[in-house]
């Protein structure tokens, strides 16, 4: 009988990370127009919604943005990353997840390389949204804009292994994970401040603002794309995005490993 | 590097006991029953059951996709439990389901692959290719796989499965879902895979042409336990006999002839289970006209593994498999 060699070779978690992630890019790449149109949606909000704060503010256009562009960012993120499950309650749905699980790849690295397709857009989403606001008088601070982005990029890691984590548990439910994620996203939005400032709301929301992880992160976006590293608001981003990486990474592996 | 394969003992597949249990609305569906197994290296082997015998539960275990709730097994030289990355390099997987990415090219999607099993780029190319040309994946190769008929999606199915040249090959219901022509054409790559690379085969099904066409051992699995594991042929012949069939102008010579030879009388016909049974015939129709009996027509046919599975479990699959087909559950 033959002996047949395998050509498999053990990988690590780096390795795996980028597989997972040049896998889930190359659609992007080869249909560079759906990237295209991603890039589009954040301009649009930009351009209707920044004019009506600027009037409703009543201050200057430069300090308007100033504000505005960041919650900008942070929501871009939250929407491009809390999609990351839909993605793969589609794969879960073919045979092409439980192909992955039953290669020998790093159960992180599915995850994070996973959330890291979604990142990557974002970065570049951000980048524009910053660059479109310059002319209208946001003031941009290059190392601010770099720190910020990738405090933003370690947040989307995790919300995205969290999305991810709920796509394992409705799997072959897809309205489950619709309604949750509808039902979270827009309290999120709104309860961090990211939009319309939360100072005038009442009591409950700035309560329910303080324990939103998403505020602290608006906060250091704030501080970090005006240039002021020094802000204490950046310590408290930097806390929020780095708790939500690491939970959502532990919770994905952990629902991974349950579900399969 | 010593490698612990499977030709030091030449066992790909050891298993003992193997037991899954689901909690499911409070009771505990038993999906796989204490299931012993030993498949040798170069073997074909084919697991032909119902849907929900518990097929798919098994495989799962030995590829290292569910735990098993009890019993152990070394698939490919690895232990499930203690190894599984060992037994995932290994092996090769083709699930239920279809492996490709909707909106995945079919040729990007065997380099993923490639990489996920960490080969080179350079070779990971190489064997895209090679597996590209062998299965006909050619004038496919830079198309979504959203795109592909059902066919194509399954030979591109196994081209992943096959990227990183395992030594052993798991299919789960290969050519379900496909049409005549389609099916008999990914049999065909399944033997000449078999052949050219002498990789062991192991794969369910639930089609009874599918395990007599392809397969030189059958496992009979029903209800979570494995019931029967031997060639088609030894199954055909302990198991089931041939089959003759006599009909007679009344249904009172029936069962006079019946009482004569041995068998059972329904109506104006008897069917007899005999070895041998297209020798038997002859001998059959002489000794009625001895008695009387005029024999009005006469059939023999030789045993399916239908026969088999009906004389194992009372059912017909054929039956079972058309239940199953209105009535079919979302794979798992
Ligand atoms: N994840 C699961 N949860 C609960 N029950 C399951 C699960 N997977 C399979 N089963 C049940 O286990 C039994 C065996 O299923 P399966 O192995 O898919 O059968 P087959 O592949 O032979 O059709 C069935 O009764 C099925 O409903
Ligand atoms: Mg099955």
């Amino acid at each position: 009988m033959t002996t047949i060699d395998t050509t498999a070779r053990p990988t690590g978690f780096i390795r795996d990370t980028a597989s997972v992630f040049v896998r889930e890019s190359r659609p992007l790449v080869r249909d560079p127009f759906s990237v295209m149109f991603s890039l589009v949606q954040p301009l649009v909000f930009l351009g209707l919604f920044g004019p009506l704060l600027i009037g409703a503010s009543g201050g200057d256009a430069a300090g308007t943005l100033q504000w505005f562009v960041p919650g900008i960012l942070v929501m871009v993120a939250l929407f491009g990353t809390a999609s990351t499950g839909a993605n793969l309650l589609f794969e879960m749905q073919t045979g092409s997840h439980e192909r992955t699980l039953v290669a020998p790849l790093s159960r992180s690295a599915l995850l994070v390389g996973r959330a890291l397709k979604e990142v990557v857009p974002l970065v570049v989403q951000g980048t524009i949204v910053v660059l479109v606001a310059v002319p209208f008088g946001f003031s941009l601070d290059v190392p601010g804009l770099i720190a910020g982005l990738a405090v933003l990029a370690v947040f989307g890691v995790g919300f995205g292994a969290l999305s991810y984590s709920l796509a394992l548990a409705c799997r072959n439910r897809d309205w489950m994970f619709w309604m949750v994620h509808q039902t979270l996203l827009f309290p999120l939005m709104i309860l961090s401040g990211m939009l319309l400032p939360l100072e005038d709301g009442p009591a409950w929301m700035q309560v329910a603002a303080a324990i939103n992880p998403l505020s602290y992160l608006v906060g250091a976006e704030r501080a970090l794309l005006s240039g002021d590293f020094g802000a204490p608001a950046v310590v408290g981003g930097i806390i929020a995005a780095a708790a939500t990486c690491a939970i959502g990474i532990v919770v994905g592996v952990r629902s991974m490993k349950r579900a399969a | 590097m010593p490698r612990k394969t499977a030709d030091m003992t030449n066992q790909m597949i050891s298993a003992q006991g193997l037991t899954k249990t689901f909690p499911a609305k409070g009771k505990v569906v038993e999906a796989v029953r204490s299931v012993d197994l030993e498949v040798g290296a170069g073997e074909l082997v084919a697991f032909l059951g119902p849907n929900g015998a518990g097929k798919s539960t098994t495989l799962r275990m030995l590829t290292t996709l569910l735990p098993p709730t009890s019993g152990e097994a070394i698939v490919a030289g690895s232990d499930i439990r203690r190894d599984p990355a060992g037994v995932r390099r290994r092996i090769g997987y083709v699930g239920q389901g279809s492996s490709g990415g909707h909106t995945q090219r079919v040729r990007d999607e065997l380099h993923a692959q490639g990489a996920f099993y960490g080969m080179g780029r350079r070779e990971t190319r190489a064997r895209a290719a090679e597996l590209i040309d062998s299965l006909e994946l050619g004038q496919i190769a830079g198309r979504q796989v959203q795109s592909l008929s059902g066919g194509q999606k399954r030979r591109l199915d196994i081209a992943l499965g096959l990227i990183h040249r395992p030594e052993l090959l798991f299919l789960d219901e290969p050519s379900t879902g496909l049409d005549p022509h389609s099916r008999a054409n990914l049999w065909e790559h399944i033997v000449d895979l078999r052949r050219e690379t002498g990789t062991t085969i192991f794969l369910t099904t639930h089609y009874l042409d599918e395990a007599d066409q392809l397969a030189e051992r059958v496992m009979v699995m029903d209800h979570g336990q494995v019931i029967a594991d031997d060639t088609a042929w030894a199954l055909k012949e302990s198991l089931a006999g041939d089959r003759v069939s006599l009909t007679f102008e009344t249904a009172s010579d029936a069962a006079a002839a019946a009482a004569r030879i041995g068998g059972e009388a329904s109506g104006q016909f008897v069917t007899v289970t005999a070895p041998g049974g297209d020798r038997a015939l002859p001998r059959y129709i002489r000794s009625l006209a001895d008695a009387g009996l005029e024999v009005v027509a006469a059939t023999h046919r030789q045993p399916t593994l239908d026969d088999v599975f009906l004389a194992l479990t009372g059912r017909t699959l054929r039956e079972e498999a058309a239940h199953a087909e209105a009535s079919e559950p979302v794979p798992a």
